[in-house]
């Protein structure tokens, strides 16, 4: 427990420093929502920029003054920076993320609230099947080691290498747009309501295929890779050769004293993962139209939507903790040692 | 790659000598570095084997005759939807990419060492505060974080990219040095310099940075392979800007352009496979880096192995499962 206790800390003060990063950059950075805002509706009049500038709460924008890039400042009422600072961090904890540029006068929470089960439903399925089927593989590829599926490892090593984009390009192309087995776009068949019923499950498990088998095929190699490695090196401990010489089964030896053991770095290595995966599912997303958060960041980078970058950044950081944390609690499972003394 | 197999490499690394390294490294790490040494090839000498420079304005007229043609002799991989000449491109993008990934690496490999001994070697609070930073770097994804401080910082060249890219990917390598450094600090050799009298940077450069050889190049590998995957698909996102060539830039011209679609597959196939063939050739170099300080990891049948294997014959090895197996039913 101990463990864990010292885990969540370090989750709290991870937050608080995405929260505080979220905070900074744009204040670090030149640009704002606002100037956005400007350079989607050119003319808009002075009144108008005002309302919007309390809306983002924004104070200095840059105008073009004789072709020249001035930096006027209002300060409207803000405060000093620590002042904003606790402003914003009461905001969060509302999760009032501000407003879309996209879709102004829309709040980003509300946004966020359409795009985001989409994503983590699909990235989550998609990861944990990724993390069975590559630590299963890589349990059989160790355990037969200069084994036939052993020596196709390096092939495997062309899937982790390959851009996930690529792979949903050549997959889209393949599967949806050559032979039509699956549908080419969205989430789920329009005509459907969102709800507990059989056709919108049935469609939207349809076109979580391909977005699914994507993810799996390029992040399943690393897991792969890693728990075959550590199996190799834990079949050579003393107490496989041991289980072995009292004639216990070859499935008892491989997966329970084996894989038991060399499960755990797989397990603790997860932290990294999570972030590759999360990476690359953000632009899988784009290729498949599909409506989550990654569509949703094309969206907003190709119009400046800087509020709801930082709310998509906000909402990924904390489910990504969320996710490391429940890999912490599954950790304190599997490894007894960390039960007993304060570990990393 | 775990400390205790790091060293077993920097053995390997001492006592082949230089001569003995090339040969005693494992097969797929040597097609490893001969792919990546062609792409580094490519990237040097590619651009002056372009017919025409992808940035350069070239005359509207003569690229309209030239819209999307399929690959033929004199347009080896064919034109994209602006009449540009793809092999240029991608001749000029995979130098852009490689350039990109192998100063990231750099920057990220000197923060990673930097970070990684002083947080090892000095231990006590600044190893608490630089441990923490490390995990907080672990846990944040990158790629998000990315989008935004690029969308904020328009017009950013290559340094810039990779700077930024630097500062979000050294955690991971930091946490694996600062592991090793913490056990080497401890070792007789390390102890005896001191109590020579050496002073601290010397202890570091002198006595633990050598011990470290393997794992900082493991981890400027898995760095240059980070920095290639991340920047092609910031690129294909369009948060980089289109001016300066990557690999990702054409994939982004490649989907802007529908070529999936309509069957342009010249505009997607070279620059899809180069970025995968580079990536892998980084990983195959990793894998023979985990081989050569992990004997045991070596897989093939019949080669002459470091510790006891399948080629020693005779010698029984639990992963065989036959003598047990066997002895069961004439007992």
């Amino acid at each position: 427990m101990r463990f864990i206790a010292r885990r969540l800390g370090f989750y709290v003060i991870a937050g608080w420093f995405a929260l505080t990063l979220n905070f900074l950059i744009p204040r670090a950075l030149p640009g704002n929502a606002v100037e956005s805002m400007m350079a989607k509706y050119p003319n808009l009049p002075p009144s108008a920029i005002a309302v919007l500038d309390k809306d983002f709460g924004v104070t200095c924008h840059a105008h073009l003054v004789d072709g020249l890039r001035q930096l006027s400042c209002s300060n409207g009422g803000q405060g000093s920076l620590l002042q904003q600072y606790f402003v914003y961090l009461g905001h969060m904890l509302h999760l009032n993320f501000g407003l879309s540029v996209d879709f102004y006068p829309t709040t980003v929470a509300s946004t966020l609230h359409t795009t985001l089960p989409w994503t983590l439903g699909l990235v989550g399925t998609a990861t944990i099947l990724s993390f069975i089927i590559g630590t299963g593989l890589g349990i059989l590829a160790g355990w037969r080691r200069g084994g036939r599926f052993d020596q196709a490892m390096p092939g495997f090593s062309f899937l982790q290498a390959m851009p996930y984009f690529f792979l949903a390009e050549l997959l889209l192309l393949l599967l949806a747009n050559t032979w039509h087995l699956f549908p080419a776009s969205g989430g789920s068949t329009l005509g459907t309501t969102a709800g507990f019923n059989w056709p919108f499950i049935n469609s939207v498990l349809d076109h979580s295929v391909l977005p699914a088998f994507t993810i799996i095929i390029t992040s399943m190699a690393g897991w792969m890779l890693q728990m075959r490695n550590v199996m190799i090196t834990t079949i050579g401990e003393d107490y496989v050769l041991a289980a072995q010489a009292k004639g216990l089964s070859t499935r008892r030896i491989m997966f329970t004293y084996a894989a038991r053991n060399a499960i755990l770095p797989n397990i603790a290595g997860f932290a990294l993962a999570i972030g590759f995966v999360v990476a690359g599912a953000i632009v899988m997303e784009i290729v498949f139209s599909y409506p989550g958060v990654g569509y949703q960041v094309l969206a907003a980078v190709t119009s400046d939507d800087i509020p709801t970058m930082q709310g998509i950044f906000l909402a990924i950081s904390f489910a990504v903790l969320l996710a490391c944390l429940l890999a912490d609690v599954v950790y304190v499972i599997a490894d007894p040692r960390t039960r007993t003394r304060a570990a990393y | 790659m775990t400390p205790a197999m790091a060293e077993a490499a920097d053995l390997v690394l001492v006592r082949a000598g230089r001569r003995g390294f090339v040969r005693n490294m494992p097969t797929k790490a040597k097609v490893g570095v001969g792919v990546l040494l062609l792409f580094v090839l490519l990237a040097i000498f590619g651009p002056l084997l372009a017919t025409q420079n992808p940035s350069a304005a070239t005359s509207i007229v003569e690229n309209s005759r030239n819209i999307a043609l399929a690959p033929t002799l004199h347009h080896l991989f064919g034109t994209d939807t602006f009449g540009r000449d793809v092999l240029s491109e991608w001749l000029f993008s995979l130098r852009g990419t490689v350039v990109l990934g192998l100063l990231t690496a750099t920057i990220a490999s000197i923060l990673t060492v930097g970070v990684g001994v002083t947080a090892g070697f000095l231990g006590g609070i600044a190893d608490e505060g630089l441990g923490l930073v490390m995990n907080i770097f672990i846990v944040l994804p990158a790629l998000p974080l990315l989008i935004i401080v690029l969308t904020f910082l328009p017009n950013s060249g290559v340094v810039t990219i990779a700077l930024v890219l630097a500062l979000l990917g050294w955690s991971w390598g930091a946490r694996v040095i600062r592991a090793q450094t913490l056990t080497l600090r401890g070792r007789d050799f390390v102890a005896a310099a001191r109590e020579n009298g050496e002073r601290t940077w010397r202890l570091v450069v002198f006595e633990v940075l050598p011990n470290e050889v393997s794992l900082i190049a493991a981890n400027f590998v898995g760095t240059f392979l980070y920095a290639v995957l991340t920047s092609v698909a910031l690129a294909f996102l369009g948060v980089t800007p289109i001016s300066t060539w990557t690999l990702g830039t054409m994939l982004y011209w490649a989907q802007n352009a529908n070529a999936y679609i309509v069957g342009y597959w010249w505009m997607y196939v070279p620059p899809g496979i180069a970025v995968a063939l580079l990536g892998t050739s980084l990983v195959l170099i990793n894998f023979g880096l985990d081989e050569l300080g992990n004997p045991r990891l070596r897989g093939s049948v019949g080669r002459k192995m470091l510790g006891g294997g399948r080629a020693r014959g005779g010698a029984w090895r639990p992963t065989d499962a036959t003598p047990v197996e066997i002895l069961e039913p004439s007992a």
